[in-house]
């Protein structure tokens, strides 16, 4: 039995114990870890979607449990502070001493923190592990804005870490452009134009002189004298090599630090090797995971008797910087005189494509996408597998003029192209693994295969490849719902409708297998409710927890209420029985950004009460938990403004009084306003509507949240009849046809022929299905009842709504604290 | 923060010394969960209509210790029964308790049974 002992357990450590475990001859080794952070490996390089999850064990790679399943010893918490060479042994700091056979050093990185006056200032963080997110985060909770140092790849993630914060994010970079290592100046400025319409600051060529402030923080100085104020630094000025065990034990280094290996991983010590971040190879640190797993890969290969050589490996690399596509490959920076570069720089889309083509035109040699990576995968493909280029190369980046693609495609591309660079997998594999029946899903290919499993980036093209091959094998690829119906929304739609099927029970005896689940009985819900409009709480338990008790779950456990305010307009008498019901249930009140008024903290017990009193002064649902129309939103109009056109305040009350409840695939948002000022952001909407001299422009398909959308225009110039009647079709058809839970942008995104199209159904009715489509919606219109006066005026509805059957009190671990004023729930556990 | 996950312990059917009676079947929704108290203790009994079972598991959902479990919705995973936690979707076999899909702890899980027309949840203490 071999022991093999590996120091550090990052991402690289995990690697080779996931790839070694799976081996045949396993059994003859054994595997301890000793890893110095408290958490088994995580993924670092998605440390800043801690900040949207929160938790840190959606980043660990495997559980404790997984090392003890496959008969490796994990040491967390424990740093290795020397080694042994002569004995073979390795030292911690707590005095534990473990021998060994082999010795694997993946001891990884540390920030490199440049020696600037005031670096020990309270304030001051660097950006490598949970724990130092965890002080970030716990600092920013006193403070306004922040600063990053590094306008590299990591200072970028840090910067949208401290931005998802919540804070005013700065970024200094010392050279003229951001992330200079990948990026050329033009490509920068693309970075830096979009960075900056998200509200980040930019600085460059900025050299930090001084970190000011007294015990903490308070500014920078540069040497060009200029300074800014932050009341917190994030350095990320790169990565030094973390090998002092190595040095210290006479193992050869890099003079700028770096465990030398050879082209096996092998260290000047025959019983060592080096893997990842660590190791120096030919002169080089790689700060990327997939080299590092192809370093780790080699390894093994050499410890269990095979030789392989690690070979300068491929720097691409492609990634979503706060919202914004960046990619690089090959050579992208390259101003060799055999290289002619072709670019398409549009400062007003914020997208810069670059190409770097050989002199004979007949091969790619490297480029730069920023604002749009979508062709990344394939033009990395070509480059990589040096495909010829298509005759016109400009089409790769510009797009085809005929409009179809620019005649490269996954068919071309050679069998042995690389898919996944992370796990190293490549075409053949992927098409082998679909043809022999082993995997008919993403999610079977990824267990499979494991392609897509590491950055993810890959995945768009694992997946067309893998529906283009189940093409290829004559089988119909659909995005069904779940594993419970065998077909999309649209056919499932047409089913309830042909069948006239009414509950979910019926569909699933007639067409469906099992007992449903979470996925498909809310998408099942939302259509029976978008056909046939009955109310939602006669099948309660299909719905989503806040369609089954008509309200919003919040942390905690409490509810919050949202009476609906059409276009926004309220009386003072209306605002007086919000206040005092808001008051006498002691509710959280905040405005909403839908011109409405949220009461948070309602008990589930206190929601009938609640909703009786608000149902007796006038009030009705506001369906703000249901995947339904919330609010049209608008600005004063011509009624009060001197510059209002039209009346935009009757007109949203018209329109949100008309589509009322009405159950989509998502949300359904919407504004009015009364003149091309847009105070009401209709452009942001799923539908909105602008007044303009002569009647209305009608506005689609926007969207606000993760991923803005600017609506497109549907018709113009309109009148109040018209609008309302394209509404309705265009409401109807997107109802029909879009999958679970896409919103309108969505849904138009994937639309073959996009806003021409979806115009040509609404306005030209090329389909023929206009008055259909307007016949459905009025029926839906005549049949609308607020399901909050259902509830409360019936007794068997509104038993419903308590937390124990067996007890009449409320659920007793609820608990508040307050803050300004007013109660918030106590922040949950982690 | 606490973990109150710590006081949930599963009770075998073999280890039952207290059939405790719970509520009405009425007091269940179909295929649906409502929450009851036992001993300071807080369990969501599931009514698994179509499939005509019984199911109890503590009501506290372990990933960010939350008391909802019981108006989560429930179906099946690859023909296992489960259900699925309001917050963040996480789901759990109805069975054993054990997480469907992540590295949560498992729940803890109660035999229940059905006697004219009452449910009662067995308890080991």
């Amino acid at each position: 039995m071999t022991k093999i002992v590996i120091v550090g357990n990052g991402m690289v450590s995990f690697k080779f114990c996931e790839k070694f475990s799976s081996r045949e001859d396993y059994g003859q080794y054994s595997i301890t870890i000793f890893g110095e952070e408290h958490l088994p490996a995580y993924d670092r390089v998605h440390l800043s979607s801690f900040f949207e999850n929160g938790t840190a064990e959606d980043l660990i790679l495997a559980p404790s449990k997984w090392y003890q399943d496959h008969g490796i010893k994990l040491h967390c918490g424990m740093l290795v502070t020397g080694i042994d060479r002569y004995h073979k042994r390795v030292q911690t700091l707590c005095g534990h001493s473990e021998s060994y056979d082999i010795l694997v050093l993946a001891t990884g990185s540390h920030p490199f923190v440049p020696q600037i006056p005031g670096v020990e200032k309270q304030g001051v963080f660097v950006y490598r592990t949970i724990e130092d997110l965890e002080a970030i985060l716990e600092y920013s909770k006193t403070i306004d804005d922040a600063t990053i140092l590094g306008g590299g790849l990591l200072g970028l993630e840090a910067a949208k870490a401290t931005k998802d914060m919540g804070l005013n994010t700065q970024v200094v970079e010392f050279a003229s452009r951001l992330m200079p290592r990948q990026l050329d100046i033009l490509g920068s400025e693309a970075l830096q134009r979009k960075m900056s319409e998200l509200g980040l600051k930019i600085h460059l060529s900025k050299n930090t002189s001084e970190i000011l402030g007294g015990d903490k923080i308070n500014g920078l100085r540069f040497a060009d004298g200029t300074a800014i104020d932050t009341d917190m630094l994030v350095i990320s000025a790169g990565i030094r090599p973390r090998d002092q065990i190595g040095r210290e034990c006479g193992l050869t280094v890099g003079p700028r630090g770096g465990v030398v290996v050879d082209d096996h991983m092998r260290t000047s010590d025959p019983s060592i090797y080096a893997i990842g971040e660590v190791a120096l190879h030919n002169g080089m640190i790689y700060g990327l995971v997939a080299p590092g797993y192809e370093m780790a890969q080699v390894a093994i290969d050499n410890i269990t008797g095979s030789t392989t050589s690690f070979n300068a490996a491929d720097m691409s690399t492609k990634l979503k910087l706060i919202g914004v596509d960046v990619a690089s490959f090959g050579d992208a920076l390259s101003s060799s005189e055999d290289v002619i570069p072709i670019a398409f720089n549009d400062p007003f889309s914020g997208v810069y494509k670059r190409i770097n083509i050989s002199k004979d035109k007949k091969y790619l040699m490297g480029g730069i996408l920023v604002g749009d990576a979508e062709s990344y995968n394939l033009l990395l493909q070509m480059y990589k597998n040096r495909m010829p280029l298509p005759p016109h190369p400009e089409d790769l980046i510009l797009g085809a003029r005929n409009g179809a693609g620019a005649g490269i495609g996954l068919e071309q591309m050679p069998e042995q192209a690389q898919i996944c660079s992370c796990e190293n997998i490549c075409k053949s594999q992927i098409c082998k693994t679909i043809t022999s029946g082993k995997a008919e899903n993403l999610g079977e290919l990824k267990e499979q295969t494991k392609a897509g499993t590491g950055c993810g980036a890959c995945l768009p093209m694992v997946k067309d490849l893998m529906e283009l091959t189940l093409k290829s094998m004559g089988k119909e690829v659909r995005n069904v719902l779940c594993e419970h119906f065998d077909y999309t929304r649209q056919e499932l739609h047409d089913i309830l409708k042909v069948k006239e099927i009414k509950t979910f029970q019926g569909l699933l005896e007639s067409v469906g297998t099992g007992d449903g689940c979470e996925i498909c009985k809310p998408a099942v819900a939302s259509l029976l409710a978008s056909t046939w409009n009955e109310l939602v709480t006669q099948q309660a338990t299909i719905q989503d927890t806040n369609d089954r008790y008509l309200a919003n779950i919040q942390k905690g456990g409490s509810y919050s209420v949202v009476p609906r305010v059409p276009g926004g307009e309220i009386t003072p008498d209306k605002l007086i029985v919000i206040g005092t019901i808001a008051k006498k249930y002691n509710l959280y009140t905040k405005i909403t950004g839908g011109q409405r008024i949220d009461m948070f903290g309602a008990r589930v017990d206190e929601l009938p009460e609640i909703w009786e009193e608000l149902i007796n002064a006038g009030f009705e649902s506001g369906h703000a938990y249901g995947k339904a129309l919330r609010t049209v939103k608008s600005c004063v109009g011509s009624t009060w403004c001197r510059y209002g056109l039209h009346d935009s305040v009757s007109f949203a009350i018209e329109v949100e009084e008309r589509y009322r409840g009405l159950r989509a695939p998502h949300k359904l948002k919407s504004a009015v306003s009364g003149c091309r000022r847009e105070c009401a952001e209709a452009q942001s909407k799923d539908f909105g509507i602008i007044a303009t001299e002569v009647g209305w422009n009608l506005y689609v398909c926007g969207n606000g949240g993760a991923n803005p959308r600017h609506a497109d225009l549907l018709a113009s110039d309109i009148d109040s009849n018209t609008c309302i009647k394209y509404i309705d079709r265009f409401l109807m058809f997107y109802i029909k046809t879009a999958e679970p839970l896409n919103r309108t942008a969505t849904w138009l995104n994937k639309m073959e022929g996009g806003i021409d199209y979806l115009r040509d159904v609404v306005v030209n009715d090329v389909l023929g299905i206009g008055e259909e489509l307007e016949r459905e919606m009025q029926f839906m219109v005549d049949t609308y009842k607020c399901e909050w006066k259902e509830v409360v005026n019936n007794p068997a509805l509104r038993a419903r709504f308590k937390h124990f059957v067996n007890r009449n009190e409320p659920d007793p671990t609820m608990a508040f604290a307050a803050m300004r004023g007013q109660k918030v729930p106590v922040n949950w556990g982690s | 923060m606490i973990t109150r996950t710590t006081t949930y312990k599963t009770t075998e059917a073999a280890e039952v010394s207290n059939w405790f009676r719970a509520g009405s079947v009425d007091d269940f929704p179909e295929n649906g969960g409502s929450c009851i108290w036992y001993k300071g203790l807080q369990i969501a009994i599931f009514n698994f209509s179509t499939r005509d079972k019984w199911y109890a598991c503590q009501n506290l959902c372990p990933h960010k210790q939350q008391m909802i479990l019981s108006r989560g919705i429930i179906g099946s995973f690859q023909g296992h029964p489960k259900v699925a936690c309001p917050f963040h979707k996480k789901t759990f076999s109805l069975e054993t308790g054990c997480n469907l899909n992540g590295n949560l702890e498992d729940l803890a899980v109660y035999p229940v049974k059905v006697e004219n027309a009452y449910v009662y949840v067995g308890f080991s203490f």
